[in-house]
């Protein structure tokens, strides 16, 4: 297997897609000429044409609404919004159209289309730029959501995504566009609903998505050193949500740490949480833990933003109450 | 100006027109009713008044290559494309043999085969959706033309300016039609409207536009047909405003005391139907007694619809989940 | 043809409308939007426009009348028309505002109960889900144990470590053995212990027991078995006596061969008659099937061949389920009086106790020795009322004491 970067993993999934179907188009903010704020879409103008992929002026209602009315006319866009923070400005599209079309008409019209860009925070952008919306579009019916945290989940995600009749929101993120990863050379396709074991073990389970895997990944490791056997879950499909494989690893665990970088208030997180509490009642031994951005906006100081986000040592402090090992 | 005497269309043509213009009063007349009589609940909006717009417009298109697409005020284009009064009555009953299964209501009426697009209930959300099937169209090389028809409330959205602006720069076959009933909700639009002249704005984005009048369903017919023509050769957007004025409050419990009576009765002497049926009698191609079966058969039709409507199953509870994904 | 006029809703919470003003008259002519009254909502005043064309031929609710919303206030239609039939027909109904909409089917939720447990100096119990449901699998008193969790919870470390404790006994829930001060010892359960455990708890935690004692006289029974067994080689038992005498006897009470299906009761129909089997290891209970058809030999002869298999661990399952009744007989051991719990899917079980002598008046009041029986009867009270057991007893005594009795 090749070792590249997540953001060559997304782009061999356009370029593998677009190849495939004349009717993928991608368009955004930068994505043609500029080849892509974040060099996603890097050669594809060259490849595919200014009809299949689209500078867009910066009117992310607008294009955000003209692709699901080209997805509704037949075509498959993948709409890239430079970051989640400009989706604000779309989000009527999304959640009045996008998500809904397929129900109001009882049936009759669907939305293949994929919004996709890089959420959650950086460094240094502040409290409009820094923000994870994952809980939006997790919140809203109609609509699927994908969160990869590898290079090879990154491509076999979205080309699965590509390929879904339905509107699918896919997340990605700034600093995990240039980490790296072996990625299969052959077709590679990863379903939506399930979720990854990256790690077994009995003494406790973390469930997490998108960046913050790779971080507890390495609080898992720590925890090893202190005889703690930490159970590590991707849940990559947020929407539909493999609910399953939480609950046969809780119930060998008992314990339980939810870590989700958005803020606590109505999250993923605390969702996948209550779900825990529900139907792992009689498995629990402590309450369910979780680690999330704090509730705040997003403050410039490094050190502060730091301080706001979900750490190594919090998630470890976290397994520890969790444990009754503090 | 353009000639408009009476020989230049066949009997039949303008019997169309006068017949689908009844047809809708009737029709909404009745739903009026019912909803009076509590069988009909929610937003009802109606289009009694516009009926020279939606008719004449549709008249000048093509639905097997052609899409519309509208805003709450549905009920009028929706008959103008044809579909099915049983099923639009049965829509409003909230019945399971409704065009959207009961599932949509009187602001969400659609028909994929007629490529009638809706039925949006958010004011001006459709515009960009207008634009995305018109990019579609271009990427298919399809002569296809998309109608987009908003009020004179809607073209104060950011997606109507964001719309024009893509539509023009990328060359997109759609028609923006404003339908100026005059009054935005309560609001009288010269109120809250930098220009009175709304070609003005699409004269911003360098779409050249007309002012129509809208009681007179031929007016509409010819200027739509002109325009339509035009862009199919040219594929390049239009505008038109079409000055309209609806008869009946924003919605059901309005009961528009923003505007005199005499202003209603004005516009009620110039009514389209009025207006169509004098031409046909002078041209010697409908007689009052003529009128009076048409008017009846019609209004027969509207009350089996009514029928059909009462008579029709309740959506089965498992429809609650249905339809929410692919 | 005439159009009903109807109250609409002008406003969406509007029940009824007060005619305020009649714009139009009768005779004059409408048209659809022209207005034809003023009517007072519980909002405002609004107009109401005409959906009809033609005539107004007759207003039937005068200003200042309220009408409810689906209710006839004018008729309109051609000059001259004859309106009397729609004046007298039922007008149309409203919506029926009771619409039968099921609810949404909604997933059984589990009912929690909380925790209400308190210990004995009154602080409650803190226990997390897991531990509470180790505890209550294993048979731990949470009440015990001190926990080890954030503000003194249980976790299930604590309780796994009371039950270690517990079959290693130091703690205060296996007193006897502490006061011998001998060695115990931890004897694994056989699956045999552990579905008699199982099956009798069930039983008797779930079904609600009672129980009622009657002495019988056997003298007579006593005299007969004599008889018959004086010229046999083999003897027949005083089981199969009882077995058989108690078949007849419960074929006139059906209600007793019955069991509790939950939201049914099941009634028999024939006499199953399950017969306690004392083994090494626990016990069993072989069922001799049709006793209400079989003779007192043919009993006597099933019952030995059953109980030598019991004995030697070889009863196939069918031997020993499915019984709807059942006798435990703890005579031999001269128990006088025990009650015993029922034995699923029965309702009742005979507890048998040994023949001992005593002395009884008699009708003159004289003193007369007699042998005597005590029989006492465990039933579930979901199924056989204290009435309905009792005069099976009564029977049963009868019966025993006067065994000619079952011819009758």
């Amino acid at each position: 297997m090749a070792v590249i970067t997540f953001r060559e993993a997304l782009r061999q999934a356009l370029d593998e897609e677009m190849a495939r179907d004349e009717k993928v188009i991608l368009l955004g903010e930068e994505v043609a000429q500029y080849n892509g704020a974040y060099k996603v879409s890097q050669g594809l103008l060259e490849k595919y044409g200014s009809l299949r992929v689209i500078d867009t002026p910066i009117s992310e209602e607008g294009f955000t609404g003209l692709g699901v009315g080209a997805a509704l006319a037949g075509l498959r866009p993948v709409v890239e919004w430079m970051t989640l923070n400009f989706s604000l400005q779309a989000v009527d599209q999304v959640y009045n159209n996008a998500a809904k079309m397929l129900y109001m008409s009882g049936g009759q019209l669907n939305v293949p289309i994929v919004f996709r860009g890089p959420n959650g925070p950086a460094e240094f952008l502040g409290s409009q730029h820094s923000q994870a919306l994952q809980s939006l579009y997790c919140h809203c019916p109609g609509l699927k959501v994908m969160a990869p945290s590898t290079p090879a989940d990154a491509k076999g995600m979205l080309k699965t995504a590509i390929r879904d009749d339905n509107p699918v929101i896919f997340l990605e993120a700034e600093l995990m566009y240039g980490w790296k990863g072996e990625v299969p050379e052959t077709e590679h396709l990863i379903p939506f609903g399930k979720a990854d074991i990256k790690k077994t073990g009995k003494s406790v389970t973390i469930a997490g998505f998108s960046k913050p895997v790779k971080m507890i990944l390495e609080a898992a490791d720590l925890l090893e050193k202190d005889g703690i056997e930490a159970e590590v879950i991707d849940l990559r499909s947020l929407r539909p949500l493999d609910e399953e494989t939480i609950y046969q690893s809780v119930r060998k665990t008992n314990r339980c740490v939810v870590v989700d970088e958005a803020w606590p208030y109505a999250s993923v997180g605390s969702h996948v949480a209550w779900l825990i509490s529900r139907n792992c009642f009689d498995y629990l031994d402590a309450p369910v833990e979780l680690v999330t951005l704090e509730d705040v906006p997003m403050p410039y100081n490094h050190h502060l933003e730091l301080s706001a986000q979900p750490s190594v040592k919090k998630v470890i402090d976290a397994v520890k109450r969790a444990t009754y090992t503090m | 100006m353009i000639d408009r005497s009476n020989e230049k269309y066949p009997k039949e043509f303008m019997l169309n027109l006068l017949k689908k213009m009844i047809l809708i009063r009737r029709f909404e007349e009745l739903a009026a009713q019912m909803y009076g009589l509590q069988k009909i609940g929610g937003f009802c909006h109606l289009y009694i008044g516009q009926e020279a717009t939606g008719v004449g417009a549709v008249e000048a298109v093509d639905l097997s290559t052609d899409y519309i697409y509208t805003a709450y005020r549905d009920h009028g284009l929706a008959i103008a494309c044809g579909m099915d009064i049983n099923s639009l009555m049965a829509e409003l009953f909230g019945k399971a043999t409704g065009c959207s299964k009961g599932k949509g209501g009187s602001m969400h009426f659609f028909d994929k085969s007629k490529h009638f697009m809706g039925g949006n209930g958010i004011v001006g959300a459709h515009i960009p959706l207008a634009a995305g099937s018109a990019l579609a169209i271009r990427n298919s090389k399809s002569n296809g033309v998309v109608l987009c028809f908003f009020g004179d409330g809607a073209i104060h959205q950011g997606t109507f300016h964001e719309s024009l602006n893509m539509a023009k720069i990328w060359n997109l076959p759609v028609l923006y039609i404003c339908e100026n009933n005059q009054y935005g909700m309560g609001t009288d639009f010269r109120r809250v409207s930098a220009v009175e002249d709304f070609t003005i704005m699409g004269a911003s984005y360098g779409i050249e536009g007309k002012q129509v009048n809208g009681m007179d369903v031929l007016t509409v017919y010819e200027v739509v047909s002109e325009e339509v023509a035009r862009i199919r050769k040219e594929k390049l957007p239009g505008f038109l405003e079409i000055k309209t004025y609806r008869y009946k409050g924003h919605s059901m419990s309005d009961p528009a005391k923003y505007r005199t009576r005499q202003e209603l009765e004005s516009y009620r002497i110039q009514d389209p139907i009025i207006i169509l049926k004098s031409k046909m009698v002078d041209a010697g191609f409908l007689s009052e007694q003529e009128y009076e079966t048409i008017d009846s058969t019609i209004k027969a039709q509207c009350k089996d619809a009514v029928t059909f409507a009462e008579e029709s199953p309740e959506p089965v509870l498992e429809m609650l989940y249905q339809d929410v994904l692919v | 043809m005439a159009d009903k006029i109807l109250m609409l809703a002008l406003s969406p919470t509007m029940e009824t409308g007060t005619i305020a003003h009649w714009n139009k008259h009768e005779g004059d002519n409408v048209s659809s939007g022209d207005v034809l009254c003023e009517v007072e909502t519980d909002k405002a005043t609004m107009d109401y426009e005409s959906t009809v064309e033609g005539k107004l031929i007759k207003i039937v609710a005068q200003e200042g009348s309220s009408v409810k919303v689906g209710d006839l206030i004018a008729i309109a239609g051609k000059d001259g028309e004859d309106v009397t039939s729609l004046l007298t027909k039922p007008v149309a109904s409203k919506r029926e505002k009771e619409k039968n909409v099921s609810e949404p089917v909604k997933k059984k939720e589990g009912e929690y109960e909380m925790p209400h447990e308190q210990r004995q100096d009154g602080r409650r119990i803190k226990v997390s889900p897991l531990a509470r449901e180790i505890a209550t699998r294993n048979g731990v008193d949470l009440n015990r144990i001190e926990g080890s969790g954030p503000q003194g919870r249980i976790v299930k470390n604590d309780v796994e470590q009371a039950i270690e404790q517990k079959s290693t006994p130091v703690s205060s829930l296996a007193p006897a053995l502490i006061a011998g001060g001998g060695e115990s010892r931890k004897i694994p359960l056989t699956e045999k212990r552990k579905a008699i455990a199982r099956r009798l708890s069930e039983s008797m935690f779930t079904a609600p027991h009672y129980y009622m004692t009657v002495s019988v006289g056997v003298d007579t029974l006593l005299d007969a078995r004599k008889k018959v067994n004086a010229h046999r080689e083999s003897k027949i038992s005083m089981n199969a006596f009882l077995i058989k005498l108690l078949a007849e006897v419960l074929r006139k009470h059906p209600a007793m061969l019955s069991s509790w299906n939950g939201d049914s009761i099941v009634q028999y129909g024939s006499v199953d008659i399950a017969i306690a089997v004392a083994q090494k290891d626990g016990l069993i209970t072989p069922v001799i099937r049709n006793c209400e058809s079989k003779g007192i030999l043919a009993i006597d002869i099933e019952l030995k061949e059953l109980v030598t298999k019991a004995r030697g661990n070889k009863l196939l399952p069918e031997e020993y389920t499915g019984c709807s009744f059942t006798i435990s007989n703890l005579g031999s051991y001269g128990i006088r009086q025990f009650t015993a719990i029922i034995n699923p899917p029965a309702s009742a079980i005979l507890a048998v106790g040994e023949i001992f002598k005593e002395v009884v008046f008699d009708e003159n009041d004289e003193e007369m020795a007699r042998s005597t029986m005590l029989l006492t009867l465990s039933c579930d009270h979901r199924v056989i009322d204290g009435a309905v057991a009792a005069l099976f007893a009564a029977d049963l005594k009868t019966c025993m004491e006067d065994p000619m009795a079952v011819l009758l």
